[in-house]
């Protein structure tokens, strides 16, 4: 059941991204050679998924200097003084080619979801996400912000973390129990750790920072906080859960 | 008659020359000064100085710092000479400062060409200085000459083609009249090389290629072309023993870096330490660490060179941990193989045959798919200065462990200034310049100070840090070492047994070595992190 209806929504984003595309004068051997030569010139210091430098998210769109692909080209040619972006040694037509690689990326992120999107809202804050996570304004912040999910994460990785959250714990979500030297327990999201502090976000939210000098133990839990959903939602509203989390894309 | 005021000034012109190459041979007679990137020809980096002890150290506190007008990375160490201290604000200032106080007397700024292309940041690690002269590698593959009185400039020799990608991000070294440079840009498909300029004039002297013509000795070690442009980079600063007058140097990796299959072969020099006569950059040997290497194991590490007993005789060795991961001990007369063992988490290797060649594990080379490899891109360890302390007769490695990479294999062609690299390999550490936030699982790498026993290979005790580490090391006559990492800290623990004694939050990464010297009597400590220069000394 989910299938039927995952296949066409993937195929209609490639199908977008490629219209998409096409629409700004790119075609797929532009991006192909794009995508070799992003390789060869950029991912060394932007990483493969374009998401190195902070602030700078190349696969999904998020560029700090430039809007326009005149502007990227620019950037491309020039390099940016005062920072380690260097001139590349780049043709024009070889810079275009990889800003449309990057369009391709920031577009097959971006397609419409056939989900019923306010249906998976409402199930959002019927079903008590609100309790851990928080969109925008509003739910709680122990658990990750879910405000820009959808940029961040793929469709199944989303599903998957909702039916079985123990399948991937990423790091950043790794949440700690500690137990200080007078015996009190603490717990919370881990936002931060060195070779002699903790900085965690605790059950009530507040920002804690822990010296594991003064620590009597602490452990990462093996496993998730959050419950799995997958005897809770039916397939449909499975569906437009994830649907409505992917078009979160941040403001 | 001279009148006093002019005798005075007489006086002063004919002061002998500030740092006379003398004074460089026997470095660790003046403790108080830090004359080369290592503090000393064997590149020890070990201080003699030993008014801050394992005791007093708790007492150390910040004298000053130096912030750099630059959002580069600070990599450089400084050096001291009576009282002034020589450092370079990148890409390529080099600053004159009171090393008591940290007052600026002079800044030399150069210009780096526009067409100046580096893979990983437009850094420099240091200085040289012979008289009244310091040297400098610039970016745009220069070399420059500078009063170290008046920071002007008295001769710029270009080494190299910036727009092909050739730079020069290390200190230079000096030997007797000449000052050596080595070519960096080992990711966009240089022919690397070393040469040797005369102090004076700024003229090539010599010049050795890391990568032999047609004709030359390991020519044979290159599939057709791939010699003219296999990389072979010069970016760390090598030793020299003034009882072979030799000078040794680690050599980068061959390019494309992730894909071999363009380059068959061993690639020598790639991934090499040589051997050179300063005074001639003829070779007297070299020792391949990783023959056809596919995974950017760069030798560039600094040589470390030491004299101990070595299964009951005397023996004059070299130390190397290599990025690789494995440690080696070679004779550094000879380049004969002694020891090497594993110091970290290695999968792309079984081991070592007896003459120090890596056994090559099957399948562990990047696919098109990927390949899950230890040590990752940036290896067990890497530029960052390893110590030998011959009081505790240890050998300290900065290192990279649980550490892996997916390499990938991806076709590559050459073009000129261009990088030439094959696709980076993913890891879930970042490389070069970290996010400032650390969330990571130990099993997916951590850093750590290992102390090692030379002679066995043998762990003697390390220090764990949650995140890895680009730093320097430095130890000290009285056992104490010194050292940072990624997260902000500088740190001073046992030499003997690793103990943290004291620390400070420098507030960046720390990408450089640590030095000590001393002005009037007093003992101090600096360490660039981030974009400063920090230095401490002990509370009066």
């Amino acid at each position: 059941m989910l299938c039927r209806r995952w296949i066409p929504w993937f195929s209609l984003q490639a199908l977008m991204a490629g219209a998409l595309c096409a629409q700004q004068g790119y075609n797929p051997a532009d991006i192909q050679s794009g995508k070799q030569l992003y390789g060869v010139n950029c991912s060394n210091c932007h990483g493969s998924k374009g998401d190195f430098v902070s602030g700078v998210d190349l696969g999904h769109g998020t560029f700090r200097r430039a809007s326009t692909d005149n502007e990227l080209v620019a950037i491309m040619m020039q390099g940016i003084l005062g920072t380690p972006m260097p001139p590349a040694n780049l043709s024009d037509q070889q810079a275009h080619q990889i800003v449309a690689y990057l369009r391709s990326l920031a577009a097959s992120d971006t397609s419409a979801n056939k989900a019923d999107l306010a249906h998976g809202k409402s199930l959002f804050e019927s079903k008590g996400c609100l309790s851990c996570h928080r969109v925008q304004d509003h739910g709680s912040r122990v658990g990750p912000d879910l405000t820009s999910i959808g940029a961040r994460r793929k469709p199944a990785e989303i599903e998957r973390s909702i039916v079985d959250p123990n399948a991937e714990v990423l790091p950043e979500n790794r949440y700690v129990r500690a137990i200080t030297r007078d015996g009190a327990t603490i717990s919370g999201r881990v936002l931060n750790e060195d070779t002699y502090s903790l900085q965690i976000i605790d059950s009530r939210e507040k920002l804690v920072s822990l010296q594991k000098a003064d620590l009597r133990q602490f452990e990462y839990l093996k496993n998730s906080p959050m419950p799995s959903f997958r005897d809770k939602l039916s397939a449909d509203e499975l569906s437009d859960l994830v649907g409505y989390l992917v078009s979160l894309k941040g403001i | 008659m001279i009148r006093p005021t002019f005798a005075l000034l007489l006086a002063a012109v004919s002061l002998p020359a500030q740092v006379s190459f003398d004074r460089l041979l026997h470095a660790g007679d003046s403790p108080q000064d830090w004359l080369n990137y290592s503090g000393g020809f064997l590149s020890q980096r070990y201080s003699g100085l030993s008014q801050i002890t394992p005791d007093n150290v708790k007492n150390l506190e910040q004298k000053w710092v130096f912030q750099a007008r630059s959002l580069e990375k600070f990599e450089a160490t400084s050096l001291v000479a009576d009282g002034v201290m020589y450092t370079v604000q990148a890409p390529n200032d080099i600053v004159a400062l009171d090393a008591a106080t940290g007052r600026i007397f002079w800044i030399y700024s150069y210009s780096p060409a526009p067409q100046a292309r580096l893979c990983c940041g437009r850094v420099n690690r240091g200085l040289a200085i012979l008289g009244d002269t310091l040297f400098m590698g610039t970016i745009d593959a220069h070399i420059v000459a500078v009063d170290a009185k008046n920071g002007q400039l008295l001769w710029n020799t270009p080494v190299a083609n910036p727009e092909a990608g050739y730079a020069i991000t290390h200190a230079p070294l000096v030997v007797k009249d000449k000052v050596i440079v080595g070519t960096a840009g080992g990711e966009y498909g240089i022919r690397g090389f070393l040469a040797a300029y005369d102090v004076h004039t700024g003229k090539e002297v010599w010049r050795f290629y890391n990568i032999p013509g047609p004709g030359e000795p390991g020519h044979e070690t290159w599939a057709g072309d791939s010699w003219k442009h296999g990389g072979a980079s010069v970016w760390m600063t090598g030793s020299y023993d003034p009882q072979s007058n030799l000078t040794y140097w680690g050599i980068g990796n061959p390019g494309p870096d992730w894909n071999a299959d363009l380059r068959k072969g061993d690639n020598l020099y790639t991934d090499c330490v040589v051997a050179l006569d300063a005074d001639t950059g003829k070779i007297k040997w070299h020792f391949q660490f990783t023959p056809h290497d596919d995974f950017d194991y760069d030798s560039v590490q600094v040589p470390v060179l030491a004299d101990m007993e070595w299964k009951g005789a005397r023996r004059r060795v070299l130390l190397w941990a290599n990025r690789n991961g494995f440690y080696y001990v070679l004779d550094r007369a000879t380049g004969e193989f002694l020891q090497g063992k594993p110091f970290a988490k290695v999968t792309w290797a079984t081991g070592l045959d007896e003459k120090g060649r890596p056994m090559r594990a099957a399948n562990m080379v990047p696919t098109p798919d990927g390949k899950l490899i230890y040590p990752g891109n940036q290896g067990a360890t890497n530029w960052y200065s390893p110590s030998y302390s011959p009081h505790t007769g240890l050998f300290y490695i900065p290192t990279w462990d649980n550490y892996y990479s997916v390499y990938k294999k991806e076709n590559v062609e050459f073009a000129e200034g261009r990088l030439f690299t094959g696709p980076l390999p993913a890891s879930p550490v970042p490389l070069i310049r970290p996010p400032q936030i650390v969330n990571r699982n130990e099993e997916d790498g951590y850093g750590a100070i290992r102390a090692i026993d030379p002679k066995t290979g043998d762990r003697k005790w390390e220090y764990k840090m949650t995140d890895v580490t680009d730093s320097g090391i430095l130890t000290t006559a009285s056992d104490v070492l010194f050292a940072g990492g990624r997260e902000g800290y500088f740190m001073a623990m046992d030499a003997r047994t690793g103990t943290l004694l004291w620390k400070a939050v420098v507030g960046g990464q720390v990408s450089a070595g640590p030095m000590s010297y001393s002005v009037g009597g007093k003992q101090f400590v600096a360490i660039a992190a981030g974009n400063s220069l920090f230095v401490y000394g002990l509370r009066q």
